[in-house]
Formats: structure tokens, C-alpha cells, sequence
């Protein structure tokens, strides 16, 4: 219990920082001021702020649990790709997505959409699109308070009570804190998680028995392959690096680029993030890795087994079987499990509420739905002078409210798998929205149309890989099946993971074709008005 | 060769370089006696990834864009792109979408 009075005596802290320490003192309230702190982070909040709005429940245990299953090649797919285009794309989209809020007043993406290309419904399309993607993230966010509250506290929380009060302790931060309190809670969580990461690897290497000698046992074992990449083929790996352009899409993260005070913040921010990545990763996947060795804790051994077993027997299961091996072999609790057997309880309380840390990531997605509702459909539709700028605030504080009690219960009643995987979709069809920003900001002839053509095509890509994966049972680990092939090439197959098409990941084609159609729909169809691509392109 | 040429070039580079296809199948050597090389090898790129940010912050800094806030800044009814109006100016209402309403 000692480890969950921990965790709640951090929530204290976190509530603390969010709703009062930071909470504009005076009177009136103003949009900005809730939606974007009034444009006015510094340098070091804004790092470590989009960092942490970043390093979700999905990125921390989830990379874990995937190094655990696959070995060191999540490090190369997920985290090094990661701090190469993420930073790369704050650089270059994220400068000009904050010089655009900073001289047209923007607060959203889908503001910036439709005054730049002269549209209103497409815009509301292309919101809708955004929020049914992003709306996984915050449910799956409270089911990772309530599975880690639960573990945290060895069963003494139950699942529903921590879910609970992770649900009323971000719904709480976000309500009257906004952006400041998420901003600063951000700050707060992602300091701790680097700081008791650390700590981590030191204590459960020390625990079991040190890294060298683990890393001469792995070796010498069956799961030598581990460490090293075969378990993952070449074109897998290249597809992967499509999946860090969604960073850039995400609303809340574009949203996030309007905070900034000056522009020379997203100095340290584009120079820091590849080490800040490596700095949370390379543990958590080293770890997770590493957590093959621990087969004195029970649950780690069974999922050693349900692996082992469904990569001998698979064949011959039904895709049931096989849906119930998978879910054993499942690792994302890895971390918290190593945390238990090897650090001492004080300890394994503090790193538990690091890792909550990560769980609570879901604030920013809460805040950028409810920033959206309010501002690109009901201030957009209502008018802006009908609601004033104190009844938006109050809007959105209602949408905060109205979004996260229906997540707590669907998150009660729905297996997170399959939230689990609508993130994923969710990676992928946020890269292929991608292409709509480099078009809004770099390219003059890009249209409202392009637009559209490449909004529909992300609703049907990400609809059809989903439908696809529901019909098609997964294969057991090994060939794929292939479902069509063209000129003697597996055009579309179903993999153990998810689906391939020519060899790579769906994200690939989606992403391609949906630069494509902005291309070719935009060149055929008229272009905005000479007036609007002035005010874009002055120097035009 | 221009600056900005370079730059592309070391961005498209480092690209490359993440598909190591030579540390694939290998686990040896362990550095530090613990890491398997494929893994150092990322650790690296993440590490090298950094100093080509710096790189771009330092040589191709997009400088215009704080000049086109500062002007705008400056504009009489402050920013919001057309002389006094303020923030922010955008569609309201106008279905502009229909292809009946093109101009």
C-alpha cells in the first residue's frame, strides 16, 4: 500500500500545480489565456511540455513491452526515427504554424485550414476526422491510470477506482488550469520520469544481478535474437520512420506550437528532442529487453511461454487460441512488474508515479478536442460575438467535463485492446493528414479541394486497414497471408502485426497517396484567391 | 554548393543512415559489455540527430517568419493581417464549400 500512497500523494501534487499554483490570478478570463497560456511559455516549459504531451501511456509501456516481445529494434523504429523527423518537422512546420497564430490570432489547425484555404464545412470535416482519432488516446489514457494505480497498489486499488481518479484528477488540472496547468503539470511529470527513469535502470540492474552478466545470459540463450533485429524485416523498419510525421498533425501538438512566447523557443526544443527521446527510450527498451531474464517473477515467465508456445504451435490454432496466446504474451505491464520484484517499496511508489507520469498524458488530447468543439464548431458556427470570450471558456470546461465521464465509463466497460489498437490506426492516419499542413504552409497552389480529396482519403485508408484486420484473422508468428497478389508480389497480406502491402505498412501508401491527391486535386481545381496566398506568402 | 543544399543533403544522409542493414542479425560486439551494437548504433543516431539540429537552428534558422510577426505587429489594429480588425479573421458561416458558391 506504501507505493500507492506515493502515487496519490503525487496526483495531490499534480492537482496542486494544475488548478491552483498556475491559475491565471486575476478576474476576467480570455481565450487565449485558457486555450494557449496567452502565447507565452518559455523556453524550458515548451520543451519539456511537448516532450511530455508526447511521451504517452502507449509510448512508455508500450515500448517496453515491445522490446520485450521484439527486442532491441524498437529502439530503431519507434525512438531514433522519432528524434529525426519529429524535431525536423517542429523546425519547419512548427516555426510556421506559430508565426501564422502569432499574426492571424489561430488558435486551432482547422483555423488555420480554412482561412488559408477558404473553406468553412471542409474544415469541419477534417475536425471531425481528427477528433474520432484522437479519441482512443484519452480513453486508453484512463485505462492506463487504472491498470497502473492497480499494480502500483499489488490489487489494493481496484481497476475502476484508479481509473477514477485519474479521470477527476486530469479532468480537474485541465478544467481550471487549461493549457497553463496542463502545460506546467507536463513540465512537472516529464522532470520526474527523466529523473526516476534513471533511477530505475540503476536499481533493476543492480536487482538482477547487473546488465553484463544478463546481457551474456541473454545471449546464450534461445532469445539471443533479441538482441539483435532479425525478428523485424528491412522494409517493416523503413515504413516505420513514415509514423513520427503524425507527431506534427496531432491537434494537440499543433495546437501546442501556438504557446510558444517567441520563436527562438523552438530552438532548444527542435536541438534537445532527439536526446530527451533517447533519454526515457533507451531504458525503457533496454529494460524491457532485458526483462526476458527475469523468470523468477511468474508473470514474466507465462509470458515467455504464451510466446514460445504460439510461435510452435500457432499453426494449428484457431485464430481464437491464437487471440488468447497473444494476450498473454502481452508486456506493457513489464516496467511496472520489474518495478515490484526489484526496487524497494519507497522506491517502486516513486517510480510508479513516474510512470504515471507518462499515463497522464491524456490532458493534452482533452484540452485539444475541447479546443476544438469550442472554437471550430460551436464558435464557428454560433459566432464569435453571439458567446464572447468568457462563455467559450466556459464551453470548453463543459466539453472537458462532457468528454471525460464518457471515457471513464466506456473505459470501465470496453477491453482496452481494442483501443490499444485504434491507436495505431490512429499513427497512421494522422501521418497521412501530414501532408495537409506542409500544403497549407509551403506550397501556394494547394486548394480547399486537395484538401477534401486527401481528408477522405485518410477516413476511408485508416476505415478499410481496420475493416481489413477484422475480417482477416491475424496469422501466427511467421509468413503472412497473403490475401492478392500482383505480378508474383504479396500486394496485400495480413501479418502476426497487423497488415503489409508490398512489404510495408499501410502507413506508407497512405501517407504517398494522400500527398498525391493534395497534388493532383489541387492542380486541377482553382486556387485560393490572390488575396489569401498574399497574406501567406508576402514575399510572393 | 550552397548552405541550404548541404543541409538537405546531411538531412537526407542521416536518413539513410537509420536503415543499418549492416548491424541487422549481429549482437556483438556488447559495448560497455551490456549493449548490443545495433542498439549503440541507435543510440548514436539519436545523438548525431541532435547535432544536425543544431546545425539547422544554426544555419537555416527561418529568421523571415519573426520579421513577418514583428511587421505585422506593427500594423495599425495590431496583428490579424487587415487594418483594424483584430484576431483572428476566418470564414464565419460563409459555406463556401459548394462548388455553386465558387467564384
Amino acid at each position: 500500500m506504501i507505493p500507492a500512497l506515493i502515487v496519490f500523494a503525487y496526483l495531490a501534487v499534480v492537482v496542486y500545480i494544475g488548478v491552483f499554483a498556475f491559475r491565471k490570478a486575476s478576474g476576467k478570463e480570455e481565450v487565449e489565456d485558457y486555450f494557449l497560456a496567452r502565447r507565452s511559455l518559455g523556453p524550458f516549459v515548451f520543451l519539456m511540455s511537448l516532450f511530455g504531451t508526447n511521451m504517452t501511456a502507449f509510448a512508455i509501456l508500450g515500448s517496453s513491452g515491445h522490446a520485450f516481445n521484439n527486442g532491441i529494434v524498437t529502439y530503431g523504429l519507434m525512438a531514433s526515427a522519432s528524434g529525426l523527423v519529429i524535431p525536423l518537422t517542429i523546425f519547419l512546420i512548427g516555426t510556421r504554424v506559430w508565426a501564422l497564430g502569432k499574426r492571424f490570432g489561430f488558435i486551432t489547425p482547422v483555423q488555420i485550414f480554412r482561412d488559408r484555404w477558404e473553406c468553412s464545412h471542409i474544415g469541419t470535416l477534417i475536425f471531425a476526422v481528427q477528433a474520432v482519432l484522437l479519441l482512443p488516446y484519452v480513453i486508453i489514457g484512463v485505462m492506463g491510470g487504472g491498470t497502473t494505480l492497480s499494480a502500483v497498489s499489488g490489487g489494493a486499488v481496484p481497476y475502476w477506482l484508479g481509473g477514477a481518479v485519474v479521470a477527476l484528477v486530469v479532468m480537474s488540472y485541465v478544467f481550471f488550469g487549461g493549457m497553463r496547468g496542463t502545460a506546467w503539470v507536463n513540465t512537472f511529470q516529464t522532470t520526474l520520469f527523466l529523473v526516476f527513469g534513471t533511477v530505475a535502470v540503476a536499481v533493476i540492474g543492480y536487482g538482477m544481478g547487473g546488465f553484463r552478466d544478463s546481457a551474456e545470459a541473454l545471449l546464450a540463450s534461445p532469445l539471443a535474437s533479441l538482441l539483435t533485429r532479425e525478428r523485424i524485416s528491412p522494409s517493416y523498419f523503413l515504413s516505420y520512420t513514415f509514423i513520427p510525421l503524425s507527431a506534427i498533425a496531432f491537434p494537440h501538438i499543433t495546437i501546442f506550437c501556438l504557446t510558444a512566447r517567441r520563436m527562438g523557443q523552438f530552438r532548444k526544443t527542435v536541438i534537445f528532442y532527439p536526446v530527451c527521446i533517447m533519454a526515457i527510450w533507451l531504458p525503457c527498451v533496454f529494460l524491457g529487453v532485458m526483462a526476458n531474464r527475469a523468470q523468477d517473477i511468474p508473470q514474466v515467465k507465462e509470458k515467455v511461454e504464451a510466446r514460445r508456445t504460439l510461435a510452435a504451435q500457432g499453426r494449428q490454432m484457431t485464430p481464437d487460441q491464437r487471440d488468447v496466446l497473444r494476450a498473454q504474451a502481452d508486456a506493457d505491464d513489464v516496467l511496472l512488474l520489474l518495478l515490484q520484484r526489484y526496487a524497494p517499496l519507497w522506491l517502486a511508489g516513486l517510480l510508479g508515479a513516474g510512470i504515471m507520469a507518462a499515463v497522464m498524458a491524456s490532458d493534452s488530447q482533452i484540452l485539444a478536442i475541447s479546443t476544438m468543439f469550442t472554437e471550430d464548431v460551436l464558435t464557428h458556427y454560433g459566432g464569435k460575438e453571439r458567446f464572447g470570450e468568457h462563455a467559450q471558456v466556459q464551453m470548453a470546461r463543459a466539453f472537458v467535463v462532457v468528454l471525460t465521464i464518457p471515457a471513464y465509463l466506456i473505459a470501465l466497460k470496453a477491453p482496452e485492446t481494442i483501443f490499444a489498437i485504434a491507436i495505431q490506426y490512429a499513427f497512421s492516419g494522422f501521418a497521412a493528414l501530414s501532408p495537409l499542413l506542409v500544403a497549407a504552409l509551403f506550397w501556394k497552389g494547394s486548394n480547399r479541394w486537395g484538401a477534401l480529396a486527401t481528408t477522405l482519403w485518410v477516413a476511408f485508408s485508416v476505415t478499410a486497414v481496420a475493416v481489413f484486420q477484422y475480417l482477416v484473422p491475424a496469422p501466427a508468428p511467421g509468413p503472412p497471408t497473403v490475401v492478392w497478389r500482383m505480378f508474383g508480389a504479396e500486394a496485400l497480406a495480413r501479418t502476426p502485426g497487423g497488415t503489409a502491402v508490398f512489404g510495408f505498412m499501410p502507413v506508407v501508401p497512405m501517407v504517398l497517396v494522400s500527398a498525391l491527391l493534395m497534388w493532383l486535386v489541387s492542380s486541377l481545381t482553382p486556387k485560393p484567391s490572390v488575396a489569401t496566398i498574399r497574406r501567406y506568402f508576402p514575399a510572393a | 554548393m550552397s548552405k541550404r543544399l548541404l543541409l538537405v543533403l546531411a538531412v537526407a544522409a542521416l536518413y539513410v543512415l537509420h536503415q543499418d542493414v549492416w548491424f541487422w542479425r549481429q549482437a556483438r560486439p556488447l559495448v560497455f559489455g551490456f549493449m548490443p551494437i545495433g542498439l549503440f548504433y541507435h543510440a548514436c543516431f539519436s545523438v548525431a540527430a541532435s547535432l544536425l539540429m543544431w546545425l539547422l537552428v544554426t544555419h537555416a534558422w527561418p529568421a523571415h517568419l519573426e520579421r513577418e510577426v514583428e511587421h505585422e505587429e506593427e500594423r495599425p489594429g495590431g496583428p490579424g493581417g487587415r487594418e483594424g480588425v483584430a484576431a483572428p479573421p476566418r470564414f464565419d458561416r460563409e459555406p463556401t464549400d459548394s462548388p455553386r458558391r465558387r467564384p
